[in-house]
């Protein structure tokens, strides 16, 4: 009993931190965007937030404060204490509703996300909130949740274009849903071949089985398509069709202020994050080092943090992920500020004229160079399935 | 006319995939964001102004600290947006500047109406009005922001004069009211 009290109160924890490390990543990934934005435009960004006392420290301070590392904070007090108007011309409760609905899909997500990896005895285990064995399918289904938050909120606003914003969210995420959901096959065709036993969908699994080689480097077709993908569904430009300023104002979130419009805010870039996250553990090798070539003898090239005593090994293997899920995080802002909006109908035609079947001809290439890879070296450790 | 072709051969295949240009572009932004910023941190760092800026009109003084305006008003007529109001006044026979005779009363300009143009300053016959280097006006209200004389001449200070024109004709009336000629 004590144990088991132990255990909910460890988890509970766990979920916090969780929480908070993905909120605050979020939010400073807002930080982030403007700061990228200002840099690629020449300009310096925020850089005058200062908070009383820590930043009367001398030489630190003032250089947190030109960081704009305050912002976030000051930002997030700015919502909670406007005004939070509700037009009378929305339908109320699913105004209400709509914001929670895109942030709460991401937050979820989360659970099945592993973030890094720890010893128990000689067994590598994944520091994860639930080991389920279908994590990937579970992300891809509460992932594209999130798009009820805009399609929701559209509708409810009760205004054309937030109205016309919703619309195109819905079918944008229904075209890109198709080729990211193939273009992962490859991964799992890889990830439960013999090479690494039949571990079903979790992604600690994808992540152990790419030790050998990142799937990126040898898949670079799948993951562009993932990625690609990724964009759509997380509305960012070039593909942020529900929003597009210059012809729909702001789509989904015209109508909203304060603090729920803050929500949408955090949600979207708590979907890139979670999104940046997946691509690093699906095609970046996750918290795996280097590469080791399947090579034995550099095994510790790829899994130096088994090597560590767990207190190091773990948070270094955390940190190392978070690095490389943010550089992707970058890569989202750089390619915001550099390319321009697709055209609505140019983002279908590419959708499905390009990338869903494109995604097709990758699932049946891999399958057979997978296929002829496992008959060709691993047959004989094939488990079951092949006798 | 030299009639220049342009080549339109169709896209190759990497250019219809759109990736070269893609690529192209991100290398773009990444060195954009690598070069020095150009941003001027205005509080803390101002502008530099040239001589000839067109800043604030203001009334000046000459070395010897007499107001130099005597309220001709010309100011008043030209200023395009009516900017510039004077109410002329009489300089005491006690006074040590009685032989230039006018002086402004009161002097208000508009700041909210002044659009900056550099009239008042080119039409004024005894150089006592300057646009010099004060670009930042604020104020709270729109009195505030009507300069009167007194705020007109802080803001103006002594500029150096070549002709000193009042005192000589003062000197010049002096030498024929000693009997000399001029
Ligand atoms: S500033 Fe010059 S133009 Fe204006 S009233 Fe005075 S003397 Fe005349
Ligand atoms: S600068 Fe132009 S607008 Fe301003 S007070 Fe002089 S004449 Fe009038």
């Amino acid at each position: 009993m004590d144990s088991l009290l132990l255990d909910i109160v460890i988890k509970v924890i766990f979920a916090l931190l969780f929480v908070a490390v993905i909120m605050s990543l979020a939010a400073y990934s807002v930080l982030g965007e403007r700061k990228v934005a200002s840099w690629i435009q020449g300009r310096v960004g925020p850089n005058r937030t200062a908070l009383p006392g820590i930043s009367a420290i001398p030489v630190l301070g003032p250089q947190l404060v030109k960081l704009g590392i305050w912002q976030p904070l000051a930002d997030g007090v700015k919502f909670l204490f406007k005004e939070d108007p509700l037009p009378g011309h929305v339908n109320k409760l699913y105004y209400c509703l709509a914001p929670c609905i895109a942030l709460v899909p991401a937050l979820t997500t989360m659970v099945v996300l592993p973030v890094g990896q720890y010893m128990d005895g000689d067994v590598v285990k994944p520091i994860i909130l639930a080991n389920v064995d279908i994590g990937i399918l579970f992300i891809l289904a509460f992932g594209s949740l999130g798009v009820y938050g805009i399609v929701i909120g559209g509708w409810a606003a009760n205004s054309k274009y937030p109205y016309f914003g919703g619309i195109r969210s819905s079918a944008q995420m229904i075209s890109y849903e198709l080729a990211m959901g193939m273009s992962i096959l490859p991964v799992l065709i890889w990830a439960n071949g013999p090479n690494s036993g039949l571990a079903g969908l979790s992604l600690f699994n994808i992540v152990e089985s790419q030790q050998g080689m990142w799937l990126g480097v040898w898949m670079p077709i799948p993951a562009f398509i993932f990625l690609v993908s990724l964009y759509a569904e997380t509305n960012r430009l070039p593909f942020d069709m529900p929003e597009s300023e210059t012809e729909l104002v702001g789509g989904f979130h015209t109508e909203y202020g304060s603090f729920k419009f803050g929500l949408f805010f955090v949600g979207e870039y708590a979907h890139m994050v979670i999104g940046s996250a997946v691509f690093t553990i699906l095609f970046l090798g996750g918290w795996n080092f280097l590469p080791d070539f399947g090579i034995e003898s550099l095994h510790w090239l790829s899994d130096p943090w088994a090597l560590m005593p767990n207190w190091l090994g773990g948070p270094l293997s955390v940190i190392y992920f978070i690095g490389k899920t943010l550089f992707f995080v970058f890569l989202f802002m750089w390619v915001r500020w550099t390319l321009p909006r697709f055209r609505y109908d140019q983002v279908m035609t590419l959708g499905w004229k390009y990338l869903v079947p494109g995604a097709l001809i990758c699932v049946v290439a891999y399958a057979i160079i997978i296929g002829l890879w496992d008959i060709a070296f691993a047959i004989d450790q094939t488990p079951a399935i092949v006798e | 006319m030299a009639v220049k072709v342009v080549d339109r051969s169709p896209l190759n295949f990497w250019e219809k995939t759109y990736m070269p240009q893609v690529l192209g572009g991100l290398k773009i932004t990444l060195d954009n964001m690598l070069r020095p910023k150009v941003t001027l941190q205005y509080p803390e760092e101002r502008p530099t102004i040239p001589d000839n800026y067109r800043g604030v009109p203001t009334l000046v003084r000459d070395p010897n600290g007499r107001e130099k305006c005597v309220s001709c008003q010309l100011c008043e007529f030209v200023c395009p947006p009516k900017a510039i109001r004077i109410t002329p006044g009489d300089i005491d026979d006690s006074d040590e500047n009685a032989h230039v005779e006018k002086r402004p009363k009161d002097f208000e300009i508009n700041m909210l109406r002044c659009i900056y143009c550099g009239m008042c300053q080119e039409v004024c016959p005894e150089e006592a009005i300057f646009l010099q280097d004060i670009y930042s006006v604020s104020g709270y209200s729109r009195e505030e922001l009507v300069y009167h004389k007194a705020k007109l001449y802080e803001l103006g200070g002594t500029l150096p004069d070549q002709h000193y024109k009042w005192d000589r004709k003062k000197e010049a009336e002096e030498k024929v009211a000693a009997g000399g000629h001029h």
